[in-house]
C-alpha cells in the first residue's frame, strides 16, 4: 500500500493545457474518487499517475519516491480500463496469469494468486472460457481479476462500471466497496457519475476545466459546496439554484428573492449585492418553512419512494423538491413551498460560498 | 418460370456485359485449356486428342518442369515472408501515427502500383547489372560486388528483392488491421510490464493472425504467378541457367515460343492444383493459428 503526492502537476498537448498546477495528497489505504464532466482531465490525470501519459510539469510520487520517468510497469501499480481490456485470444485464466508471468513469479505463485482472485471475484467456473464468451459483469471482474493478482500497492479505476446497465453497475459498485474493505488498498477511481462517487469514495475530488474545484469526503461536498459548480454537480436530483439580491442592513443582511418574501440573515462577508441561493430538492418543504411561498405544481415525478414535485413560484422559477411519496399531488395543484434558513447555501456572484456571520435568521 | 423471368429480366439484362464476359472471355477458355491440355496443339493443325501424355511427359520425362517448379517453389518459400515480414514492419512504423501518415502510405504504395510493371523489371535489370548502381555504390565502400544476374546463384534473389520492395498492398491490409487491435491491450500489457517483444509475440501477433492468413494466401497466390519481373530480367529465357526459369516463364514459352498449347495449357492446369493445394493446407491449418473475435463456439 502506498499514498500519492502530486505536486504543482501539468499537462499540456502544445498550447492546449488539460490540467494546471495541480496538487493533491492520497492518504494510504483511501479509496479517492476523481469525478467532474466529460473533459475535465480527471482521466487523463489517472493515465498520468498511471504512466500511461508523460507529465508536462510538477511531480508525481507514489509511497514518497518520485516516479516521474518511471515507466508504468514500476510504478507497482495496476489499473481497471473501461473497455475491459481483455486480451480476446486468451482464456480468462490467462489473462490473468498473463502480467504476472512478466515480473518472475514462480508458477505455484501464479496459481496461487489466480485461484485467490477467482475466488474473490466469484468467476473460478468461468476460468476456461474466453472473454467473447462472458456477459459485460463477467468481463468487468476478470479485468479486476486482473488487477488484483498483481497485488498492487495502488489500484486506479478509469470508469470500470460506464459500459455495465444500470441494475449490474450498482451490482458491481457494491462489489468493488466490499473489495476496497477486504483489500484496503489505495484505489483511485475515475467516473463521470456522482452517485458511484458518493457512495465509494473516502474522499471526493470534483475537478474541472484541469483545476480542482474541491476536495473533501462525500458528506463534505454535498453538505458545504465551496461553489457554484460542486453544489450543482454533487447531489440527485441536482440542487435549486435562486437568484437573490442582499442588502445590507445594521448588522443583518436582508435577501429579496423573486416569488418569495424577503428575509433577513446575519451578516453576509461579501459587498457584492448578487447572489446566489442554493437548497437541495430534500430541504424544501411543502406546505411549512422558515420561509415560504406559493407556487403551482407542474410536473409530479412519482419514483416510488419520493415523489419529486417540479413547482413554479409566481416569479416564474421552477423549484424541485422531493416529497416522501405519501401525498397524491397532482399537476396544477397550489402549494406553498418552504425551506428553512439552515438548508440554505449562499454563492457570491463569482460563485464562491460565503456563510453569514451568525446563524440567527429571521423573516422579516 | 415465366414469372421468374419476367421479374427478374431486368436484372439480367443489367448483369450481361458480365455474363459475356463470364462466358465467352473466362469458363470458355478455361474449359477449353482443359480440354487441350489433353491434346497435342501447335496453333496450326487442329488438336489431336494424345489423352495424359502431356502429364505423364511433364512428371516423368521434362526435367526443365522439375527445374521450373524448384525455382519457383525457392522464389514462394524466399519472397512470401519476406515480403509479409516488410510490409509488417514498415505497417508497424506507420502505426505510431506519424502526422503525414497518408503521405507515407502513398509513397509506401507507389511500388506495388509500379512493381509488376515493365518498366520497373527494367529498371531492376539495370540496377543489379554489373556496371549497375547496387554494385557503383558497394564500390564506393569499398565491396567488389557480384554479377547479380547473370551469376545463376545470385539472379534469383535479385527477383525476391523486387519482390519485397512490393509490399504496398499487404502493408495496407497490415496496417487497417493494427489500427484495429485496441490501444488498451497495449496500455494493460504496459502497465504489467510486458516487454515490447512480448506484446508483439503475445498480443499483436494473434490478434493479427486473420489479417496475416488473408495475406498469406493471397501473397503465396501471387507469387507462384509472377511472371513479368522473371521475363523481363531473364530476358524471356529463364537464364542464366534456368536460374529464372519461373513456372510461368516455362509455360510461357512453351505455348508461345514453341506452340506446344496442349502441354502448356496442361502445365497450367497443374499450376492451379498446386496453388489449390497449398490454399487447401492454409485454410486447413488456420484453426490451429487463426484467432477470430467474433466466431461461434
Amino acid at each position: 500500500m502506498a499514498g500519492l503526492t502530486l505536486r504543482n502537476v501539468g499537462k499540456r498537448y502544445g498550447a492546449l493545457s488539460i490540467i494546471q498546477g495541480l496538487n493533491l495528497d492520497i492518504h494510504d489505504g483511501e479509496f479517492l474518487v476523481l469525478v467532474g464532466p466529460s473533459g475535465c482531465g480527471k482521466s487523463t490525470l489517472l493515465r498520468m499517475i498511471a504512466g500511461l501519459e508523460d507529465i508536462s510539469e510538477g511531480t508525481i510520487s507514489i509511497g514518497g519516491k518520485v516516479v516521474n520517468d518511471l515507466p508504468a510497469s514500476k510504478r507497482e501499480l495496476s489499473m481497471v480500463f473501461q473497455s475491459y481490456a481483455l486480451y480476446p485470444h486468451m482464456s480468462v485464466r490467462k489473462n490473468l496469469a498473463f502480467g504476472l508471468q512478466n515480473f518472475k513469479v514462480s508458477r505455484a505463485e501464479v496459481e496461487r494468486r489466480v485461484a485467490d482472485a477467482a475466488r474473490i471475484l466469484q468467476i473460478e467456473q468461468l476460468m476456461d472460457r474466453k472473454p467473447r464468451q462472458l456477459s459485460g459483469g463477467q468481463k468487468q471482474r476478470v479485468a479486476i481479476g486482473r488487477s488484483i493478482v498483481r497485488e498492487p500497492q495502488l489500484f486506479l479505476f478509469d470508469e470500470p462500471l460506464s459500459n455495465l446497465d444500470a441494475e449490474l453497475r450498482v451490482q458491481m459498485r457494491a462489489e468493488l466497496a466490499s473489495l476496497y474493505a477486504r483489500l484496503g488498498t489505495t484505489m483511485i477511481y475515475v467516473t463521470h457519475d456522482q452517485v458511484e462517487a458518493m457512495t465509494m469514495a473516502s474522499r471526493i475530488v470534483v475537478l474541472r476545466g484541469g483545476k480542482i474545484e474541491q476536495l473533501g469526503t462525500p458528506q463534505e461536498l454535498y453538505t458545504r459546496p465551496q461553489n457554484l459548480f460542486v453544489a450543482g454537480f454533487i447531489g440527485s436530483p441536482k440542487i435549486n439554484m435562486l437568484q437573490a439580491r442582499a442588502t445590507r442592513g445594521s448588522g443583518k443582511t436582508t435577501v429579496s428573492v423573486a416569488g418569495m418574501p424577503d428575509f433577513s440573515i446575519a451578516e453576509l462577508p461579501t459587498e457584492d449585492p448578487a447572489l446566489t441561493l442554493c437548497v437541495r430538492p430534500s430541504s424544501l418543504r411543502v406546505g411549512n418553512g422558515d420561509v415560504t411561498g406559493e407556487g403551482t405544481i407542474r410536473l409530479v415525478e412519482y419514483l416510488g419512494s419520493e415523489t419529486l414535485l417540479h413547482i413554479a413560484l409566481s416569479s416564474g422559477q421552477v423549484l424541485l423538491a422531493s416529497d416522501n411519496g405519501r401525498t397524491p399531488y397532482r399537476m396544477g395543484d397550489p402549494v406553498t413551498v418552504g425551506f428553512d434558513l439552515s438548508e440554505l447555501h449562499y454563492f457570491d456572484s463569482a460563485g464562491k460560498r460565503i456563510e453569514p456571520t451568525q446563524k440567527e435568521s429571521q423573516v422579516q | 418460370m415465366r414469372r421468374f423471368f419476367a421479374r427478374n429480366a431486368p436484372a439480367y439484362v443489367f448483369l450481361l456485359p458480365w455474363l459475356i464476359g463470364f462466358f465467352l472471355l473466362a469458363l470458355g477458355p478455361i474449359l477449353a485449356s482443359l480440354y487441350l491440355s489433353f491434346t497435342r496443339y501447335d496453333m496450326v493443325s487442329a488438336p489431336r486428342w494424345i489423352g495424359w501424355g502431356n502429364y505423364e511427359y511433364m512428371f516423368t520425362r521434362d526435367r526443365r518442369f522439375w527445374k521450373a517448379l524448384q525455382v519457383t517453389f525457392t522464389y514462394v518459400a524466399l519472397a512470401v515472408p519476406a515480403r509479409l515480414i516488410m510490409a509488417l514492419g514498415v505497417a508497424m512504423l506507420l502505426d505510431k501515427g506519424l502526422r503525414t501518415i497518408g503521405l507515407y502510405r502513398a509513397i509506401f504504395y507507389l511500388p506495388s502500383l509500379l512493381g509488376s510493371s515493365i518498366a520497373i523489371a527494367i529498371l531492376w535489370r539495370q540496377l543489379f547489372a554489373a556496371d549497375g548502381v547496387v554494385n557503383q555504390v558497394l564500390a564506393m565502400v569499398g565491396i567488389q560486388g557480384a554479377s547479380w544476374i547473370t551469376d545463376p546463384d545470385t539472379s534469383l534473389f535479385t527477383i525476391v528483392v523486387l519482390a519485397m520492395w512490393q509490399f504496398g498492398s499487404p502493408m495496407l491490409i497490415f496496417l487497417a488491421g493494427l489500427r484495429g487491435i485496441p490501444r488498451d491491450l497495449y496500455e494493460a500489457a504496459e502497465i504489467d510490464g510486458t516487454p515490447r517483444w512480448r506484446q508483439f509475440t503475445r498480443i499483436t501477433l494473434p490478434l493479427l493472425a486473420p489479417v496475416i492468413f488473408f495475406n498469406l494466401v493471397l501473397q503465396t497466390i501471387d507469387s507462384f504467378k509472377t511472371f513479368s519481373s522473371a521475363f523481363i530480367i531473364s530476358n524471356g529465357t529463364g537464364a542464366p541457367a534456368d536460374s529464372l526459369l519461373f513456372y510461368t516463364v516455362y509455360l510461357f514459352n512453351e505455348a508461345f515460343k514453341f506452340f506446344r498449347m496442349g502441354y502448356a495449357s496442361a502445365l497450367a492446369w497443374f499450376l492451379l492444383v498446386i496453388i489449390a493445394t497449398f490454399t487447401a493446407i492454409a485454410f486447413f491449418t488456420s484453426k490451429y493459428w487463426v484467432h477470430y473475435e467474433n466466431e461461434r463456439d
